[in-house]
């Protein structure tokens, strides 16, 4: 299989200008502004079936589309870098490894979209990612690559870096918008959709790192060479991070499609010290936990999603039949209690709820009862709230009681 | 009186031209205080206000919902350990009991020598590298016990 966002990771100085450049680097953005108009560009990117790689899935080039051409105000494109779901630590490796890559998918973005300038929102522990960057930004300064006239033509492009502070809820599309006009990361009511109204009230693109990474290979050989790769409506190839009880944990560029087990057993070398899988996680701590039997669902959005569970960021996290379901379900509503922004009522309050409960009976303390409170308290968190982490805490924590109820039965009274 | 240098005041002014807002800064400006000054108190919340011509009570809030901001001094060498599921299936609480019986403190607490404090973090982002941590700013990854030794070892 052809890597796509990951083939220049294993290159000497990868992250050097020289060395992308040397790779038929910077040729797809130079193919945007000699030959394509804009619209050609987003219909290309919607031709490719790319879908965003930050967890929602939503079609790339559609979300292009939804800016006005025309703007009385200016325009933005904020690049989510704020990885910070759980089990997901790929676009680490496209920030350190190869930030030209993703530089190059950020001047395409721009020209079609319209936008002068963009900025790349770095969570603030990734602090070798945001050197990096900043120091690939400045090669691009030197050698006119960013500035007025980028690559000698007509078009002005600006790209700077903004660090996060640690807050997971930045990662959210207006999260991140609040947190880069320098406020509390607090989510934004919609409507207006940012593509409407987004970073200093202008139209605003948000797209995640690896999203915008496959764009200058969808230039360069065309949407239809994209969407032949994986499966019909979930084209392509994505970066996989395989992490828990496993052998060789890392992350691995696969196409869509792929099985659990193929993932699990021939990619990574199996569970961890020959044991026996209880269950996985597909998309990063907020996808609901699959078990053990369901190893054959294909690793994409749309059978993940039929599956009841999510591909999210494909952060896939393998437990063995050793853990303990009750302490990683105590764990996973500990993050969110936390990292609940504090402003909807059914989130701030239930995260919490939910996590006193899973910590109770983990630790013995609890009562029957307490298992369908939390099953009770979940089914008020979900559809009612500003953002969605009220659901990603009530999603995953609605599964590990029903695929593994036996194990909170018996620690409770 | 906490005051950034010369070349830090340019820096700010470099960072304010990037965006079409007063406040937009703020986040990167908070960085710059807690590089420079180890840590936010009354005084450097004036003082950022001041430089940022965001009203105090703004900087304030804005400082404290982040986790990354320190409100306190913390020890010399800030550990700070990942609880989170990938770290903890890779063996992340044994790492936590050994450094808290080691140094002999609890998570939050810093060693009265004022050189180690210890704190719990949610995901680092190194997942496949679990267990992980942060010291100050630096990564340490695929932890183990003889490797935690080692890396105290060398931090005087």
């Amino acid at each position: 299989m052809e890597l796509i966002v990951s083939k220049n990771f294993n290159k000497k100085d990868s992250y050097k200008l020289e060395t992308y450049l040397a790779g038929g680097g910077y040729e797809a953005i130079k193919k945007c502004l000699d030959s394509m108009k804009p619209a050609d560009v987003i219909e290309e990117v919607k031709k490719s079936g790319l879908r965003g790689r930050g967890g929602a899935g939503f079609p790339t080039g559609m979300k292009w589309s939804f800016v006005p051409k025309e703007s009385s105000v200016p325009k933005y494109l904020a690049v989510n870098a704020d990885e910070g779901e759980p089990g997901t630590f790929k676009d680490r490796l496209v920030l350190e490894l190869d930030p030209h890559l993703l530089l190059e998918g950020i001047m395409i973005a721009s020209y079609a979209v319209g936008i002068g300038t963009a900025y790349i929102y770095i969570r603030g522990e990734y602090k070798k990612a945001f050197d990096t960057v900043r120091n690939a930004i400045e090669e691009c300064y030197q050698k006119g690559f960013l500035g007025e006239n980028i690559f000698g033509k007509n078009y002005k492009l600006d790209i700077h870096v903004h660090a996060g502070a640690g807050a997971y809820i930045c990662g959210e599309e207006t999260g991140l918008i609040e947190s880069l006009e320098g406020r509390r990361g607090q989510p934004r009511l919609k409507p207006p959709f940012p593509a409407i109204s987004g970073l200093f009230m202008g139209p605003t693109v948000i797209n995640n790192v690896e999203t915008l990474a496959f764009v200058p290979s969808i230039i360069n050989k065309g949407g239809e060479w994209f969407a032949s790769i994986g499966t019909p409506k979930n084209s392509g190839t994505r970066l996989f991070g395989v992490s828990g009880s496993v052998e060789k944990p890392g992350v691995y560029e696969l196409e869509l499609g792929i099985t659990a087990r193929k993932l699990i057993y021939e990619i990574c070398g199996g569970v961890k010290n020959g044991k026996k899988l209880k269950g996985f996680i597909p998309g990063g701590l907020s996808a609901p936990i699959m078990t053990a039997e369901e190893l054959d669902v294909p690793l994409d959005f749309d059978s993940l999603a039929k599956a009841g569970s999510m591909a999210g960021s494909g952060g896939v996290i393998v437990i063995d039949e050793s853990a303990d379901i009750p302490k990683i379900a105590a764990r996973t509503a500990d993050f969110y209690a936390h990292e609940s922004c504090g402003q909807c009522t059914q989130c701030r309050e239930g995260t919490r709820w939910v996590s006193q409960l899973f910590n109770k009976i983990y630790q013995g303390r609890g009562q029957k009862k307490d298992i369908d409170l939390i099953l009770d308290v979940c089914s008020n968190m979900m559809g009612q709230t500003i953002c969605v982490l009220s659901d990603a805490c009530a999603m995953p924590s609605i599964a590990f009681i029903k695929k593994f109820r036996h194990e909170f039965e018996a620690l409770v009274k | 009186m906490k005051k950034f240098s010369e070349e830090k005041l340019k820096e700010v002014e470099r960072l304010k031209a990037r965006y079409p807002e007063r406040q937009a800064p703020l986040l990167m400006i908070l960085h710059m205080a807690c590089d420079e000054f180890g840590y936010l108190d009354d005084e450097a919340y004036s003082y950022i206000s001041e430089l940022s011509g965001v009203p105090k009570s703004k900087v304030y809030s804005v400082a404290t919902f982040y986790s990354m901001y320190n409100q306190k001094p913390y020890g010399r060498y800030h550990l700070q350990l990942c609880k989170n599921v990938s770290c903890m299936l890779a063996g992340a609480d044994d790492i936590v009991k050994y450094i808290c019986d080691k140094l002999n403190i609890s998570p939050g607490e810093t060693t009265p020598d004022n050189r180690f404090t210890l704190s719990l973090v949610e995901c680092l982002g190194s997942c496949g590298k679990a267990p992980a941590m942060i010291i100050n700013k630096e990564y340490y990854e695929n932890l183990d016990i003889e490797k935690v030794d080692k890396i105290l070892a060398g931090l005087k």
